[in-house]
């Protein structure tokens, strides 16, 4: 485009930031917090604006499907876009998390802090040279579960951008589908059209 | 009369599968128009601006928008 770009369009450098520095400290993980919290916020506020404007990991993934060309560029399957799937993987994600928090509250009581980043909720890589102390054992814990956690779905999100199109992740994006369920309610609340449409069911 | 039927120009323009659309707004960022937007947060709509060049199409993530000619809905629920 010819347009002028704005300050946020550079968000992807955030996001390439971030994932870089989880390797080098992982107390950085905790900046993923404004990921999770910016999105909802304006969601409550009204609309979704933070997906096409500030999310860092969509201009990420926009840049090296796109310009890089390291897209298939392909349609997404039916079933990845389907509703049963998009809110059935919101409730994966979600749960996960909550294993998060609750091995991060474990941490807090007294157990032993484990220094290692789980992919694909299911490998568990040792990341200790992330980590030199100096923070309380339940905030590391924290870091290194939320970084787990962002890590996780950046490689599902480069998968889905090399098989399909770039901003695959989009569609089933855990915030995505957590803020679109924001504005349905909100609709719902206010009796507008999105009520009378069905939206949300 | 037929004459003028045979120079009426077809115009497309975007049409959104409104209830698979994910609201992501990447449609938006790409129009150069600024024809398309998000309906508070529910899903993308289109203007009258369109002028059915097909980017937005292209770059949909969930391949919800398609090309239809004028005189259809620009919004498919």
């Amino acid at each position: 485009m010819t347009e002028k770009k704005k300050w946020y369009d550079f968000l992807w450098v955030f996001s390439l930031f971030y994932l870089t520095m989880g390797f080098f400290n992982i107390l950085f993980a905790w900046l993923g917090l404004i990921c999770f919290f910016t999105p909802l916020l304006i969601s409550i506020g009204g609309g979704k604006g933070y997906c096409n404007r500030l999310c860092g990991r969509g201009q990420l993934f926009s840049l090296l499907g796109g310009r890089f060309g390291l897209s298939r560029k392909k349609d997404i399957p039916r079933w990845m876009k389907s509703r049963a799937f998009r809110y059935g993987f919101l409730l994966f994600f979600l749960t996960m998390f909550s294993v998060m928090l609750w091995n991060t509250w474990l941490v807090f009581r007294g157990a032993d802090l484990r220094q290692a980043v789980t992919l694909l909720w299911t490998f568990r890589l040792p990341w200790h040279w992330a980590y030199g102390g100096g923070a309380a054992p339940w905030v590391a814990q924290f870091a290194f579960g939320f970084y787990s956690v962002m890590l996780t779905s950046t490689i599902l999100g480069l998968v889905t951008m090399v098989l399909f199109k770039p901003r695959s992740w989009c569609v089933y994006c855990p915030m995505g589908t957590m803020t679109q369920l924001v504005c349905q309610l909100k609709e719902r609340a206010s009796g507008g059209e999105g009520a009378s449409q069905g939206f949300g069911g | 009369m037929e004459t003028i039927e045979t120079r009426k120009r077809t115009r497309r323009r975007a049409s959104v599968a409104v209830r698979d659309c994910v609201a992501c707004g990447c449609c938006v960022k790409v129009c150069p128009l600024g024809a398309i937007s998000v309906r508070r947060g529910l899903y993308a709509e289109v203007s009258d601006r369109c002028v059915g060049c097909g980017r937005c199409a292209a770059e949909c993530p969930a391949s919800v928008i398609t090309m239809v000619e004028d005189g259809t809905s620009g919004e498919v629920r």
